[in-house]
């Protein structure tokens, strides 16, 4: 069980391609933009984060903003006042989100099941109220915290430009982009969302180890039954505190990664819709598989950054081949679908998967495959086997 | 096995066209350009972020109207709106530069992060040159620093807070709506003259950045008057029911309420305010008074009969009789059935203001605009006389005092003007200490 099986490295494989792919293969869906993309990679390591919590030891965390908040606190102010190289702020946002994680963990993690949830949605809100208005000098509010001109910086050479440096590894910036164009398309090859992409590569590939080892399996264990592990002398906590701070972790990371490709760190990242955001990716996704959480995350970003744009004009131009009366009409009832209504359409769908499809889209997935694959070996039984 | 030579086919293929894609590069669009997003069409494309959804929904969708007539008018549509009354005649109804302007539309729902993101995409998907909206301040400082790491010109919408061009100033940002400072500076004579200069204060506060910034400006002001600031309470955002914090007000030995509050939260604080019988108190001797310092037509006619008689300030106010005001609300109130409001007006006057520099500057370049824009005078959008200070782009002219109207003749009549206050009187000094911390930095074309 410590080693991989063929079929895991041929989904990491798989799913290395894709990643790295991304610009190329959501060009024609008009998602192939930096800032997307990488919010597509962010999310979905927070999301790969958060199912080794919910979906392999079965603990429902209703705060995991709070991490992501926490490390894009932890990496704008590591670009305020050491450098705007993005190690030094990685490495600070996982592991203040680690040590925040132990500390929540090690109070919530007394109780389980629902009381766990309320327990961790209760520190969310907390720390998303202290960050709000009560930690001002340390997270400037509503307003979010902010680069400034006159900050220290005190690795870097002085600034003299008049504007303020952008994020880089190592001279590498971050925001720099390198575009395209072919077919009428434009791709857009950007420095973040490599680097994100990267970082979310080593997170899958982390995720599928501990899922595949004894530590994993003892996870799966308690999801299954906690109290016979517990009577048979197993003493659970450690494990599941474990399995919180590595996950805590995670959305440090992604709360890290939000701050290097754009500086700037918001309360709002912390409140308990955010958390619940991070749920709804898990379960749209598929709880408890590798590859969902990705999915979910994927699908989410992508209805509240596309959807949310197509305004009254754009539809008009999709249905300007149809008659007057009746274009007027599909523009009219479409309406209420995009633009400020993305989220009743996200909403429908999100209920469509759950009753149809509870194993998310990844249950949707092997469905399709199942079905492709059984007619294809009854087609290939009624073959002659000479074709062989 | 005729599965696995379709897959390997396929495969083959797909790498194929992978590989031709990646080798065959055939235009390196990015160093080619001299700025950001530099419209090499036949349009360019400006982008208006504006909530759709969240407490400043009202807000937003008017602003949003207003954009769209000023898109109209800018092609050259419509019966041109105050275009015909702006002082500076570049604009020729033809586009900007020649150029037809389209636009794309997104949702800040007055959350940092969604706006940027909104406003991220604009650029880098839309190859927007201009962004332009905001109905919060929080909102729009964040989305102006973007704009300016991004290296595109971002024309503030409804923002009120001092810092967006105070501390958070920007060099690729600009400001036609006034100031917490301005509406402190205008109201306190008024109330002075009105209620007297033996006061007691106690202020209900929207806990963000806007309302922090309005009560200090507001306290101060009405401090050297002689007034007293009893308490300062801040209510979340996101408070919908105001008693809890209306009670204390009553046993606080205070006879006038100021409540820092827009939108929907002031709706509901001056409703629970005036349902708690404050304004029939006599404290002190005197009568109880509310004070709404910054008002606007959405709110009033939100809070409906409780407005009638209380004293705030407005950037703007459609009942202003002179040319610019009356071609706007004519134009507005023809395409849309009703007077627009004070954000539609600030936001179509930023639309037309960044147009109108592009002509000037003859290029969409952010550092000519914002060249065009610095200590630009101007005159007929409905304020009179304005400047866009150079020091920290933000505009100056008179600011209204308005009351709530007592015999509202429609439900749009419902604020009357009580004065206007002269812009020498709302002028502070760019380092002024509620503005100082800042730096606008150097202007940044992108590229």
């Amino acid at each position: 069980m410590k080693h991989l099986t063929k079929n895991d490295r041929l989904l990491f494989i798989f799913f290395t391609i894709m990643v790295l792919a991304g610009p190329i293969i959501l060009a024609p869906f008009g998602a192939g933009y930096p800032d997307l993309l990488q919010r597509f990679a962010i999310f979905g390591l927070f999301a790969v984060g958060f199912n080794i919590l919910f979906g392999m030891t079965g603990y429902l965390s209703f705060g995991h903003a709070a991490f992501l908040g926490v490390g894009s606190y932890s990496a704008v102010w590591m670009f305020k006042l050491l450098t705007m190289n993005v190690i030094p702020a990685l490495f600070l946002s996982v592991v203040i989100s680690g040590l925040f994680a132990l500390l929540i963990g090690f109070v919530s993690l007394r109780r389980s099941g629902i009381y766990f949830s309320i327990l961790t949605l209760a520190f969310a809100q907390m720390s998303y109220n202290l960050a709000y208005s009560v930690l001002t000098p340390i997270t400037n509010g509503e307003t979010g915290l902010q680069l400034n001109l006159s900050d220290p910086r005190i690795l870097d050479a002085a600034n003299t430009t008049g504007s303020i440096p952008s994020t880089n590894l190592f001279g590498l910036t971050m925001n720099s982009t390198a575009k395209f164009e072919l077919l009428g398309l434009v791709f857009q090859f950007n420095v973040g969302f490599y680097f994100c992409a990267l970082i979310l590569i080593a997170g899958f590939y982390i995720a599928m180890r501990i899922a595949r080892s004894p530590f994993g399996l003892m996870l799966l264990a308690i999801k299954t039954n906690q109290t016979r592990l517990n009577y048979t002398g197993v003493n659970t906590r450690p494990y599941t505190l474990a399995a919180f701070v590595i996950s805590g972790m995670y959305a440090g990371l992604a709360g890290g990664l939000m701050a290097i490709t754009d500086p700037l760190a918001g309360a709002e990242r912390m409140q308990w819709t955010a958390s619940g955001e991070v749920v709804l990716m898990t379960i749209l996704g598929g709880v408890g598989t590798l590859l969902g959480p990705v999915l979910g995350a994927g699908f989410i970003k992508y209805f509240e950054n596309i959807f949310s744009k197509i305004n009254d004009s754009v539809l008009e131009s999709w249905f300007s081949f149809l008659p007057e009366g009746l274009s007027d009409a599909m523009v009219f009832v479409l309406h209420f679908f995009v633009g400020k209504g993305w989220h009743l359409t996200l909403g429908l769908l999100f209920m469509l998967v759950v009753i149809f499809l509870p194993g998310g889209l990844m249950e949707g997935g092997t469905r399709l495959y199942n079905a492709f694959r059984s007619k294809d070996t009854k087609s290939s039984k009624d073959e002659p086997k000479a074709a062989e | 096995m005729s599965r696995i030579t379709t897959t390997r086919r396929g495969l083959l293929k797909g790498g194929a066209t992978l590989g031709a894609g990646l080798a065959l590069p055939t235009i390196f669009t990015s160093p080619a350009a001299a700025y950001l997003n530099e419209p090499k069409g036949s349009t360019v494309t400006l982008g208006f972020n504006v909530p759709q959804t969240g407490p400043y929904a009202d807000e937003g969708a008017d602003e949003l109207r207003a954009y769209l007539l000023a898109v109209e008018h800018l092609n050259g549509e419509g019966d041109g709106g105050m275009m015909n009354t702006f002082s500076s005649k570049a604009l020729k109804g033809n586009g900007i530069l020649g150029k037809k302007v389209t636009y794309v539309t997104g949702d800040t729902q007055t959350k940092s992060d969604a706006a940027r993101a909104s406003a991220k995409s604009m650029i880098e998907k839309d190859g927007a040159v201009m962004i332009t909206g905001g109905s919060s301040s929080g909102v729009a400082v964040a989305v102006q620093a973007l704009c300016q790491e991004a290296g595109v010109i971002f024309m503030a919408g409804l923002t009120h807070s001092n810092d967006t061009t105070g501390k958070d100033r920007k060099a690729n940002g600009f400001r036609h709506f006034f100031n917490g400072y301005m509406s402190g500076a205008a109201l306190a004579p008024v109330l002075e003259k009105m209620y007297g200069k033996d006061r007691r204060a106690y202020h209900l506060t929207a806990d963000y950045n806007w309302g922090w910034t309005q009560q200090e400006s507001i306290a101060a002001a009405t401090e050297a008057k002689g007034w007293e600031t009893v308490n300062n309470v801040t209510t979340p955002l996101t408070t919908t029911d105001f008693s809890s914090y209306v009670a204390p007000v009553l046993n606080s030995g205070a006879d006038v309420l100021v409540l820092n509050h827009y939108g929907g939260n002031m709706i509901n604080s001056l409703t629970s305010a005036v349902q708690f019988g404050l304004r029939d108190k006599v404290v002190n001797g005197k009568n109880f008074e509310i004070v709404v310092p910054l008002y606007s037509r959405l709110m009033a006619r939100g809070a409906g009969e409780n407005v009638k008689g209380i004293f705030g300030s407005t950037n703007w106010h459609w009942s202003l009789t002179d040319a610019g005001s009356k071609a706007f609300v004519k134009s507005f109130g023809e395409k849309y059935g009703f007077p627009p409001s004070q954000a539609a007006h600030t936001v179509y006057c930023q639309t037309l203001l960044y147009a109108d520099a592009c002509e000037r500057a003859g290029t969409f370049n952010p550092c000519g605009v914002v060249e065009a824009l610095e200590g630009f005078k101007f005159d007929g959008l409905g304020n009179g006389a304005t400047e866009y200070r150079a020091e920290d782009h933000q505009c100056f002219k008179d600011v209204l005092v308005v009351k709530g109207k007592e015999n509202p003749t429609s439900e749009f009549d419902v604020l009357e003007i009580v004065e206007v206050t002269p812009r020498e009187q709302v002028e502070y000094a760019p380092d002024h200490e509620m503005f100082s911390g800042g730096a606008l930095g150097t202007c940044n074309p992108g590229a």
